[in-house]
């Protein structure tokens, strides 16, 4: 689905990523855990298509296509998703235009009808239930006034809308707490599919206790160190980066 | 190069050369004003940039302009004005229709409404509310320094007048289209007069369309007396072409615990200034002045606020959006005056603007002079572009660059919209304002006279 090879971006001239390689399967969940500052939200970004970083090697294929050459609205509708880890605050853009908006891009993109509006309230009411979001958010502004567990649920939220086949979801369980985060994890594993796929960004184990990872990356000064089964996870919770870093500079 | 006296020369020997006609066709009070306003007029002059009012904006292309004729109505002109019908069907409303300033005379000129209050032409009214009138006549629109009030004095004739005895509560509003219409290029001007005794509650809706192509200028004076109490909403929609000037002025007087909100919609227009003053002259009062302008090409759209707080524990808002685009230009200066009795006083200004070219360009000015203790005041303002994180978070979600864009564009000018009280209007400026946003033109599309 997803293969990135030997990729390497810059912001600014400082280099963040140092050459990635990276392949992920349907079916499979994906977690990449690693330090502050160790480029995990650059390559969610990068994936995404946010043009803020420069791409000076490498590249990305998803099924076979270049996504580097994609605009990000044509990356979305192709089934790409990143669930935000600081979620945009948009005034006055209710949540259910930006939706319906969306939805229907999707709908287009795909040769479909727009939704009724009927159908398109139906959707969201199911799709609210899977989260368990509130009501009165989806007749908010987008993340206007949302206290941080909303932000996050209304990211799955988003996401169950548009049924992606590759998420990335970068440092989503971030400021849950124990309930939101067991609320978000089930949400992501009810969307789970044969034919799609997660990549789920993460600093701590937690999250990995509610969504179970087939492989686990760790991410480090720009390169993918150590990937390893779900166990590395638990691993890396009980030693720390501090072992991390010491193997690689026992290596170097 | 015209020089400042000389444009003010222009002026006032088409004072000399109108007087006569003007003076005939209108009442004696009104008249007793003109002579006074045009020696004003003759000593402050034409505003230019030395004016700090007027440092933004310069008049003088619109006001050097030779203008065929300075309007006085004939019976025939008003066939057109009786043509127009506002193509908002579920807005009902009190109708009057403006041609070039003027009242139209087939119809009756004056007419009453169920729940007793009168609208009509003032010119008419000033006969039959003779007592209304010498109260509050030329009262508000007082200035030291903005001659074009004093021109609109000696010159103006006639115009909208509404009077709403105390204790009545119009259901429907107040709608005024004015309607600027010549085969000539004109310079016009009309003055309206709003009397809203106490106790009382009224919206006011200004619709300011062109409908031919001439180079026109308008200059157009409202003076606006809430009563005690009472509750006034004026809610102006400019529309006009690119060879249009269109100069408001509109003063606003409250009493004790009154309630007033002003809101200037600019869509369209060449240049266009609106000057709106609320003078809070009782304790308990509360005033909010919004403005939203949207300006292309090379257009110019400056706004001035003049907010006057005489009196203790008033309120007042100041909310001014504007987005601009290729190299069209605005201004924004918001003064905020609390006197030394005025403590309690709360004022609040905000102007936020998005520029969406490098060429654009806009000035935008507060001014606070507070001599009060005990007051509360903010004020703060922005120019920038879009915001790019938002749009990012729109397009990561599927929705293409243009259309995240007008989506930003629009909830920036929802701020300002979502004020509007009267629900089919502000339908109606919801979809103007998207068209407008998308290029297109935003006139009214059932309209029956085509407009921009």
């Amino acid at each position: 689905m997803l293969i990135i090879n030997n990729l390497a971006v810059s912001i600014n001239g400082k280099n963040i990523l140092k050459g990635i390689n990276l392949e992920v399967k349907p079916g499979q969940i994906h977690a990449i855990m690693g330090p502050n500052g160790s480029g995990k939200s650059t390559l969610a970004a990068v994936i995404a298509g946010r043009d803020f970083a420069e791409v000076t090697e490498g590249t990305v294929t998803y099924f076979g296509k270049n996504l580097l050459e994609m605009s990000a609205e044509d990356r979305s509708k192709e089934g790409i998703f990143l669930g935000f880890q600081y979620p945009i605050e948009i005034p006055g853009v209710s949540m259910v235009n930006f939706m319906k908006t969306a939805v229907n891009e999707h709908r287009k993109h795909k040769g479909l009808e727009p939704l009724s509006a009927s159908d398109f309230l139906k959707l969201m009411r199911e799709k609210k239930e899977l989260v368990e979001i509130d009501s009165k958010l989806a007749n908010r502004s987008v993340n206007e006034g949302f206290s941080g567990g909303e932000k996050k649920k209304n990211e799955i939220f988003q996401m169950a809308m548009l049924e992606p086949t590759l998420a990335i979801l970068d440092e989503t369980d971030s400021g849950l707490d124990i309930d939101a985060l067991r609320i978000v994890a089930n949400g992501v594993n009810k969307l789970k599919r044969t034919d799609n796929a997660t990549i789920v960004i993460t600093h701590y184990q937690r999250m990995l206790d509610y969504i179970i990872p087939d492989v686990v990356h760790v991410l480090y000064d720009g390169r993918i160190v150590k990937t390893a089964g779900k166990e590395l996870a638990l691993e890396l919770e009980e030693k720390g980066y501090e072992w991390i870093k010491n193997e690689i500079e026992k290596v170097n | 190069m015209i020089g400042r006296n000389e444009l003010t020369d222009i002026y006032s020997s088409l004072y000399r050369e109108n007087i006569e006609k003007i003076r005939e066709s209108s009442s004696g009070y009104i008249n007793s004003f003109r002579e006074e306003a045009i020696e004003k007029f003759i000593e402050l002059g034409i505003p230019d940039r030395k004016n700090e009012t007027y440092k933004y904006t310069g008049l003088e292309n619109f006001f050097k302009h030779g203008y065929n004729s300075y309007f006085l109505p004939v019976e025939s002109d008003f066939v057109k004005a009786e043509e127009f019908r506002c193509d908002i069907a579920s807005l009902d409303a009190h109708g009057i229709v403006l041609l070039n300033g003027f009242y139209p005379t087939i119809n009756g000129k004056l007419r009453q409404l169920p729940c007793g209050a009168w609208i009509g032409s003032l010119n008419e009214a000033s006969k039959k509310f003779r007592d209304e009138i010498e109260k509050h006549y030329g009262k508000y629109a007082v200035s030291k320094s903005d001659g074009l009030i004093h021109l609109n004095t000696a010159m103006a004739s006639d115009g909208v007048f509404i009077y709403v005895p105390g204790n009545v509560t119009l259901k429907k509003p107040v709608q005024v289209v004015n309607l600027v219409y010549s085969k000539e290029d004109i310079f016009n001007q009309h003055r309206n007069l709003i009397i809203i005794e106490k106790n009382s509650d009224v919206s006011l809706i200004i619709c300011d369309h062109t409908l031919s192509p001439q180079k026109f200028l308008t200059n157009a004076v409202t003076e606006v007396y809430v009563g005690e109490n009472s509750h006034f909403d004026i809610i102006r929609v400019q529309n006009e072409h690119n060879n249009a000037g269109k100069l408001t002025h509109t003063f606003i007087h409250q009493e004790k615990n009154s309630y007033a909100s002003s809101n200037n919609i600019t869509l369209h227009g060449g240049l266009i200034r609106n000057s709106t003053y609320h003078y809070l002259g009782g304790e308990g009062a509360e005033s909010y002045s919004y403005g939203l302008y949207l300006a292309d090409k090379w257009q110019h759209v400056d706004n001035f606020v003049n907010i006057e707080h005489a009196f203790p524990h008033c309120t007042s808002n100041q909310l001014f959006k504007g987005v601009l685009d290729d190299i069209a230009t605005g201004a924004f200066n918001g003064r905020i005056y609390v006197a030394p009795d005025a403590k309690g006083t709360l004022a609040y200004q905000k102007n936020n603007n998005i520029l969406l070219t490098d060429t654009a360009k806009m000035d935008t000015k507060p001014q606070l002079e507070i001599y009060a203790d005990d007051v509360k005041c903010s004020h703060g303002a922005t120019v920038g572009q879009l915001d790019k994180n938002a749009l990012f978070y729109l397009q990561s979600r599927g929705i293409n660059k243009y259309e995240a864009m007008l989506m930003l564009m629009f909830a920036f000018a929802d701020e300002v919209i979502r004020n509007i009280k009267v629900k089919p209007l502000r339908d109606r400026i919801n979809s103007l304002v998207i068209q407008r946003l998308k290029g297109e033109l935003s006139r009214c599309a059932n309209c029956l006279v085509k407009c921009v």
